[in-house]
């Protein structure tokens, strides 16, 4: 696999390599370190006074609730979206395919503006679901709804390489030996799209705990209701109060990371018992 | 193509029974795509042009919106090309040599990614904010970096990091050197390898990374905001703008703005399938 020897044949690698860590280092490295570096500035009493508060409490269950929500939402709909565009052929499929990865080019505060008005009590949607007595917009249900537009690509892009490449025979010997359509999905298919369900949720809620721009015109932003942290740490910081910034902001690096690290660790841990399937 | 229709047909008969769960669930899909990206594209058009031409022109060509796209156009053309050589050297290294700290560094590329933009900004707040670590040093030298041009520029060079080494490593290691060997062998320098040889194999990756980074760049709000201190004409990006506009209650001026960045979007979609399209393997 790797041939150092033959490959220092190649030049530029002090080059790059000096390079790379300079930029890197300048860019990412130091400006993160501050962050870990003001925090120690706190006691730990003060940290935990800071991060405990019954508004960063509220905060952090909003988030999670809501980002959770959006995360499982986009597994069943980015399944139902890769299995169609990938298994059939209809008219207009070739734009929606397309379409998908709109949610990653259109800038967050387009979405927000957007989803904002046409959820809102006189928007195109918010009307008739008013009529219903559903208030989405001001509402932690209008949150999860921007987060989940924002993560709705993250599943279907990670599940649809993987449906691709499952041989179709092995549905069909399925099918022969007389297992249901939904037994072959259940026993067949879901093993094998398990660990692209899980990180495309994964990708797909680290995502939505961090976002900020789509979520802050539909939430109404109020304190201890409808405020997620991102906007906790903007008030923070608007207050002059950087310690406390700082604080809650590590806890919610420290949550992300930790997601992230997990599901590392379960995507390498289901692709262990999947090559220790027979016959896999 | 041909072969794989006839084995997507067969499949969809067995495995997907009656035609009333195939379209069923096609249906249910173009539902959910239609009401989440269709309608709210069509949305953006629609208030943007509510009231008259004439109101959209003049929103876009207000002082204060063409000081927006100076802004976000500045910030991009400073962003992309730093990350972009950043990217080349990135992947270069990454895919061409094995040595001490390789993964740690790939592992650390994708940093800002899983930093929320909101993060990405307190961190040069706290670096270069008035009781930030240089804030008294820049304060007695009349540097200006938080709330001023040059913290935006931090912020967006910071939140676009990954995208261009993200697109080109995969191309790049895919590519191997054996044609860069045999241009070595032949006396070529290593730039001219480089240019002549290694970078015509990765154009494809190395122009989507490019696309994704501008997009991002130009559109992005959560770090910007952080740093920008929303002084109107002066450090506001055309996303800010369309906030102030939205909250003094001018939806169609606002709108307007969003316009703009959804074209940037559509256009930034047509060049991803332009390249997957292009680099396709035949």
């Amino acid at each position: 696999m790797s041939h150092p020897t033959r490959h220092r044949v190649l030049p530029g690698f002090r080059l790059s390599l000096g390079f790379s860590w300079f930029y890197l280092g300048l860019i990412v490295l130091i400006p993160l370190s501050s962050l870990f570096l003001r925090t120690f500035s706190l006691s730990w009493e003060e940290f935990w006074g800071t991060v405990t508060t019954p508004r960063a409490l509220a905060a952090y269950r909003l988030s999670f609730g809501a980002s959770l929500a959006a995360a499982l939402a986009n597994v069943v709909f980015g399944l139902l979206v890769a299995w169609v565009l990938v298994r059939y052929r209809f008219p207009g499929r070739d734009v929606l395919e397309s379409l998908v990865d709109l949610p990653f080019a259109l800038p967050t505060a387009v979405a927000g503006l957007t989803l904002t008005t046409l959820f809102s009590a006189k928007g195109w949607y918010g009307q008739y679901l008013e009529a219903l007595g559903l208030k989405v917009a001001y509402t932690s249900v209008g949150v999860a709804i921007a987060l989940t537009f924002i993560g709705l690509p993250f599943v279907v892009r990670t599940v649809q390489p993987v449906l691709e490449d499952i041989d179709v025979d092995v549905e069909e010997a399925a099918a022969t030996l007389g297992s249901s359509p939904w037994q072959t999905f259940r026993r067949v298919l879901f093993p094998a799209l398990f660990p692209a369900l899980l990180s495309g949720f994964t990708l797909a809620f680290a995502r939505a705990l961090g976002e900020y721009g789509s979520v802050v015109f539909i939430s109404g932003n109020m304190p201890l209701r409808t405020e997620i942290v991102p906007l906790l740490i903007i008030t923070r910081l608007e207050q002059y109060d950087y310690a406390g910034a700082t604080a809650i902001a590590i806890v919610m690096l420290g949550a992300s990371f930790s997601l992230l690290l997990a599901v590392n660790l379960l995507h390498r841990w289901s692709q262990r018992r999947l090559e220790a399937r027979p016959g896999a | 193509m041909h072969p794989s229709t006839l084995v997507l047909r067969r499949s969809a008969r067995s495995l997907s029974g009656p035609a009333f769960v195939r379209w069923g669930l096609i249906g249910a899909a173009v539902l959910l795509l239609g009401v989440f990206l269709i309608v709210p594209l069509v949305a953006v058009f629609t208030f943007a042009f509510q009231k008259g031409w004439e109101a959209y022109v003049s929103a876009l060509t207000h002082p204060t919106a063409l000081a927006a796209m100076r802004l976000t156009l500045l910030a991009a053309a400073i962003a992309v090309p730093f990350n972009l050589v950043f990217g080349l050297a990135a992947s270069w290294l990454i895919a061409r040599f094995q040595f001490r700290g390789r993964s740690l560094l790939m592992t650390l590329i994708d940093l800002p990614f899983s930093v929320s933009p909101v993060i990405a900004g307190l961190i040069f707040v706290l670096l270069f904010g008035r009781q930030g670590w240089l804030g008294p040093w820049l304060l007695d030298h009349d540097v200006r970096v938080i709330f001023a041009v040059p913290g935006i520029v931090l912020a967006t060079v910071f939140v676009t990091f990954p995208f261009v080494a993200r697109e080109v490593l995969p191309v790049m290691e895919a590519q191997g050197s054996d044609e860069e060997e045999a241009a070595l062998t032949l006396g070529a320098s290593g730039w001219r390898t480089f240019l002549v040889v290694t970078l015509p194999k990765v154009k494809w990756g190395v122009l989507y990374g490019v696309i994704l980074c501008n997009a991002r760049a130009m559109g992005e709000f959560g770090a910007v905001s952080v740093v920008s201190g929303h002084v109107r004409g002066v450090t506001t990006t055309l996303p800010l703008h369309a906030e102030i506009l939205y909250n003094e209650y001018d939806l169609a001026g606002a709108f307007a703005v969003a316009s703009l960045l959804t074209l940037l979007a559509l256009v930034t979609l047509v060049v991803k399938k332009f390249v997957e399209w292009r680099s396709q393997p035949s």
